[in-house]
């Protein structure tokens, strides 16, 4: 398809591409366009004017300091998968990084487009959420900084305002004795996530001393399963031990918000949701000794 | 022929541009001057126009013109329907170019814009008001026959566009009630989107002081669209020239001539420009045309011990909201005559109607009807197996048409040309290593996993075919092919064929037969096609039939050229014609090798003809065109290893061994080829592809986002292996391979998934076998015990 006309900015600077936002407020941040451009090809959006960063190089690449990792929102998932720091320290981030798409797909697409588009099937917003992910945002009102639960609002919306930038990620790094995981099943025409769950784990001589799991492709904003967490949070990671504690999935699942298509119901999509987080969990339990 | 040549894995000539991007498609083609055209297609599957105003998109940035139905009165017919089967009460509905009155189906055209830019183009698309008028929709073609469906079509009554039937052999009716053992099963083909990694487009470009058409366009058969375009557009056959550049693929869709390739022609005729269309990915799905959509109700009666005695079937075969170019033979001919297959079956009879829906037209697609006769009878058979509780590959054996290798007659009326059934199966479950796969397969049970062995043996007919059989069937063109071989001075050649290859690899395989037969390099040879021309006639590229009937008639005009070349050379070595000898590109006086002219030698006196011998005709050249005698029947046998997750029903191909007998192999390396993409496409449709409507026509799977194509990393490395068989009615002895990995995979795949399902009862699924259908059909067994 062919895209509506529209006004072409390149930013230099965040301030630039804040100032020029603020100048266009029916404008869009176009990154790796991975997302935005397809959704212009198919003429579902017709924004006035794209102001693209992709050459701000401040906003990329990944710095490890102080226990924190901070990843600029033009780090591309290629970058992310193959960073031996966060394969270290945040191993659920380059492993969901890896299964983004294509490699091509990887080596356009950016985390913050990914982030800031918060498609439900997308990858990284259950990742970011489970492993505790703070956005860096700035705007007309100076910087502030989100949390997850914060961020994501619901299908494709975030609290980011229209005349705010997404300019960095920051996370914890694993401690010792934590460890985190992607498990994912992969739609097979967009490879986009029908089910993803993302776990990290801490444990103690095998035992769990804290848990987090959130699951993706499932309903419209990343879901945590906190039945899960507090049926670990105690318990030896023995294989049946994560395997009842993942059956509890399906309490943190609202009926009425699980998503479904022509390719997966809601009601499959909640069955066997279960089985990726034990997946998720047990490679995450295996990563924390 | 020379071993080195024919016969040879030689590298494809195609590939380098191909593969570097220099190859050169009609969207790359720019002449001066080039308007676009862009599209407006109904949003609606069944609709009244009640009113279209385009006096604001005429006034558009850029625009030039827009044209609707009434602007094109008495200057377009409807596209055609060319395939006009007999004695089957066949209603060809009008296919207007430019929708009349009423849409039919999403995608349907309205209107046409012309603009300085395809981008002006599409944003005038927007401006334009139709006033639509809803009406009922039906997609599904048994509902589309049902009483009280909509009715798409004035005075077509039950939508029904053909009822066709085959009965051949015994009384059916007898056979079922004197069986021991009767298997049923409906089986859903479902609608497939083909795909072909170029879109289609048009580029035309009419020469007012001449009255001359250019065409370029994405066919797979130049020469039928020139003959079919200068029945709709009034253009005059000599003066219409048709070019096929560089084709990025097709499967059957892009041998119909479409309304878009007609009203390309008709805006370039009316503006006296060149106007170029390019469809995009989503009209591609939405109007280039689908494949498959049967709904077959299918039963088998056998004896007590496993042999068959009859196949009955009736088909619903949905056709879409029009008939397209070819589609009334594919489920018919291409299908029912098919229902013998390898097997010996003493009667046979099946009912198909071709029913009108509110979708996009159905046409071939890669195999076209054969898969869907192969995946009915191998399921057949697989349920005869598992009801008389034999294995597979037993049950198959004490069914098989026994070997021969000049003419088998079966009950259809087809007359297959050679075949070792049991041979291929017998080669497949020994590389395979059957017998432990069976045992591994015990084991795992064991251990509760679910592995399943899937076998698919099959014939199919391609070859496409004798030209007095395409009269027969109402197909209305012949379906031989030609070929003129040209030797220059320096003993190059030039070889013009009719055929259109768009990816097969005929360019090289083409050449190589030229080396075999008169001993020149391959490398010496250009193969030149597309261009209606500065080709001959020919009737296009599909049905595997391009190098099974265009490579036959090289080969001929190969053997024309090496009885003239024998002559200039014995006139050239003083002796009589009958002592010559030829061998490897050389002729000499029998006896006297040493003393020899090169073909070459000869094109370069035949081009001067300073010495010729009296009496012949200046010139290396010659022409052929061969009819065949008789279709071609490859054949073979599949197997596919699949493991089922009973957790969430994901099925993983885990192996994939295929024994294919195309005869004679031109180039190995080529078949392999065509053997890994057939099988690839098969499997797509047994585990991930389907066009999905709504009840309204929308296609819910209307892109790539939704529609699963297969991928390299879903699948096993696919082991090919091969036996040789002749045609004992072809020059060469060859036959096609390029639609037989599609007509085999899919049962293959499908078998063996319900293999793997059996220790837990479930007895069929609906293709494609996507993960949440295998688990329901699994919680369903166990909520039923």
């Amino acid at each position: 398809m062919y895209a509506p006309e529209f006004q072409y900015y390149r930013a230099a600077s965040v301030a630039e591409a804040a100032e020029l936002l603020s100048k266009n407020p029916d404008a869009k941040i176009l990154a790796g366009g991975h997302s935005l451009i397809p959704v212009l090809k198919l003429r579902l959006a017709a924004p006035s004017a794209l102001i693209d960063i992709g050459r701000i190089e401040v906003l990329r690449g990944i710095e490890c300091s102080s226990g924190t990792i901070r990843i600029g929102a033009l780090t591309t998932h290629a970058e992310l998968a193959a960073s031996a720091e966060l394969r270290a320290r945040a191993q659920a981030l380059a492993e969901a990084a890896g299964m983004i798409g294509d490699p091509a797909v990887r080596n356009r697409g950016t985390i913050g487009g990914n982030v800031a588009h918060a498609d439900p099937a997308s990858d990284l917003p259950q990742v970011l959420s489970c492993l505790g992910a703070e956005f860096l945002i700035t705007g007309p009102q100076g910087e502030r900084r989100l949390g997850a639960s914060e961020f994501f609002e619901g299908l494709m919306s975030t609290a980011l305002g229209e005349d705010e930038i997404l300019t960095a990620i920051e996370l914890p790094e694993a401690g010792a004795g934590e460890g985190s995981a992607y498990a994912k099943f992969a739609h097979p025409a967009s490879r986009y996530a029908v089910i993803g769950a993302a776990a990290k784990v801490a444990a103690n001589n095998g035992t769990c001393t804290a848990a987090s799991v959130v699951l993706g492709g499932l309903c419209p904003a990343p879901v945590r399963a906190e039945a899960v967490e507090r049926a670990l949070v105690g318990r030896s990671l023995t294989d049946e031990a994560i395997g009842s504690a993942s059956r509890a999935t399906a309490e943190s699942l609202d009926d009425d918000e699980v998503l479904g298509d022509v390719y997966a119901s809601a009601g499959y999509r909640k069955a066997v949701a279960p089985v990726w987080v034990r997946r998720a969990v047990t490679a995450a339990a295996s990563r924390s000794g | 022929m020379s071993a080195s040549t024919f016969g040879s894995g030689i590298r494809r000539r195609e590939d380098p541009r191909l593969i570097t991007g220099s190859a050169t498609y009609t969207d790359d083609i720019n002449l001066h001057g080039t308007l676009h055209a862009a599209m407006l297609r109904s949003p609606y599957a069944h609709a009244r126009i009640a009113g279209i105003d385009t006096s604001q998109a005429s006034q558009a940035p850029g625009v030039v013109a827009v044209y609707t139905a009434a602007d094109t009165e008495g200057e377009l017919a409807p596209a055609p329907c060319a395939w006009l089967l007999p004695n089957s009460e066949l209603k060809i509905a009008d296919f207007h170019c430019l929708a009349k009155e009423t849409v039919r189906y999403v995608g349907d055209i309205v209107a046409v814009v012309v603009a300085e830019s395809q981008y002006q183009a599409c944003d005038a698309l927007d401006l334009i008001e139709v006033d639509y008028e809803p009406l009922d929709t039906v997609v599904e073609p048994k509902q589309a026959a049902a009483t009280n469906a909509p009715q798409l079509h004035a005075g077509i009554e039950g939508n029904q566009a053909f009822h066709w039937t085959v009965t051949g052999g015994g009384d059916i009716g007898e056979a079922f009630e004197k069986a021991d053992v009767v298997v049923s099963e409906t089986i859903v083909q479902q609608r497939l989107i083909p795909n072909a990694m170029e879109p289609r487009a048009a580029l035309a470009s009419y020469k007012p002081a001449t009255g001359e058409l250019t065409l370029w366009s994405t066919t797979q058969n130049p020469h039928i669209v020139r003959f079919l375009c200068s029945l709709v557009t009034n253009v005059p056959e000599d003066r219409l020239r048709v070019i096929a550049p560089e084709v990025g693929g097709g499967f059957g869709s892009k041998i119909a001539v479409y309304p878009a390739d007609f009203i390309t022609v008709f805006c370039s005729k009316r503006l006296g420009v060149p106007v170029k269309w390019v469809e995009s990915r989503t009209e591609n799905y939405q109007a280039t045309t689908h494949g498959r959509d049967h709904i077959q109700e299918i039963e088998l009666a056998a004896t007590a011990d496993g042999k068959i005695t009859g196949i009955r079937a009736t088909v619903w075969a949905g056709m879409g909201a029009y008939l397209s170019t070819a589609a009334p033979g594919i489920p018919t001919i291409l299908h029912g005559l098919m229902l013998s297959g390898v097997y010996d079956i003493p009667a046979i009879h099946e009912d198909v109607y071709g029913i009108y829906t509110n979708t996009t037209p159905v046409e071939a697609y890669r195999g076209a009807g054969r898969p869907e006769a192969t995946f009915m009878l191998e399921r057949l058979v697989d349920l005869l197996a598992a009801k008389i509780g034999a294995d597979p590959a037993e049950i198959r054996r004490r069914n098989f048409i026994p070997k021969f290798d000049d003419g088998h007659d079966v009950v259809t009326g087809l007359t297959y040309d050679s075949g070792d059934y049991a041979g291929a199966l017998g080669k497949l479950l020994d590389e395979a290593g059957y017998a432990q796969l069976r045992a591994d397969q015990a084991a795992a049970r064991e251990n509760g996993r679910y592995i399943g062995l899937g076998l698919s043996t099959y014939v199919e007919i391609c070859g496409l075919g004798p030209s007095q059989v395409a009269g027969a069937i109402g197909f209305q063109g012949g379906l031989w092919e030609s070929a003129i071989l040209r030797f220059h001075p320096s003993g190059k050649v030039h070889v013009m064929i009719g055929a259109s290859p768009h990816g097969q690899g005929e360019e090289t395989t083409f050449a190589q037969i030229v080396a075999g037969e008169l001993g020149v390099s391959p490398d010496d040879v250009k193969v030149i096609h597309g261009d209606t021309d500065n080709t001959p006639m020919g009737w296009g590229t599909y049905g595997s039939r391009t190098t099974a009937v265009g490579g036959a008639a090289l080969a001929l005009a190969a053997r024309k050229i090496r009885e003239k070349a024998k002559i200039i050379a014995a006139h050239l070595l003083e002796a009589a014609v009958e002592d010559m000898d030829y061998e490897d590109g050389k002729f000499f006086v029998k006896g006297s090798p040493d003393s020899s002219k090169t073909i070459q030698d000869i094109a370069l006196m035949a081009n001067v003809a300073w010495n010729m011998p009296e009496g012949v005709e200046a010139g290396l050249e010659a022409t052929s065109f061969y009819d065949p005698p008789n279709f071609v029947f490859p054949y073979g046998a599949h197997l596919a290893v699949v493991e089922i997750d009973p957790e969430t029903g994901h099925v993983e191909l885990k192996r994939y061994v295929a024994v294919d007998d195309c005869g004679p192999q031109i180039n190995p390396v080529i078949v392999e080829g065509q053997v890994h993409g057939g099988i690839v496409q098969g499997i797509g449709q047994a585990l991930w592809e389907e066009a999905v409507y709504d009840e309204g026509g929308q296609l819910l799977t209307g892109s790539m986002l939704d529609y699963a194509i297969p991928r390299a990393d879903r699948l096993p490395d696919i082991e090919v292996h091969s036996t040789v068989t002749p045609s004992p009615h072809h020059p060469l002895g060859v036959k096609g391979i390029g639609e037989a990995g599609t007509i085999a995979s899919t049962a293959a795949v499908y078998n063996a998934v319900i293999d793997a399902l059996q220790p837990l009862g479930v007895e069929g699924v609906r293709m494609p076998l996507t993960p949440e259908r295998v688990w329901r059909s699994i919680q369903d067994v166990q909520e039923r015990n």
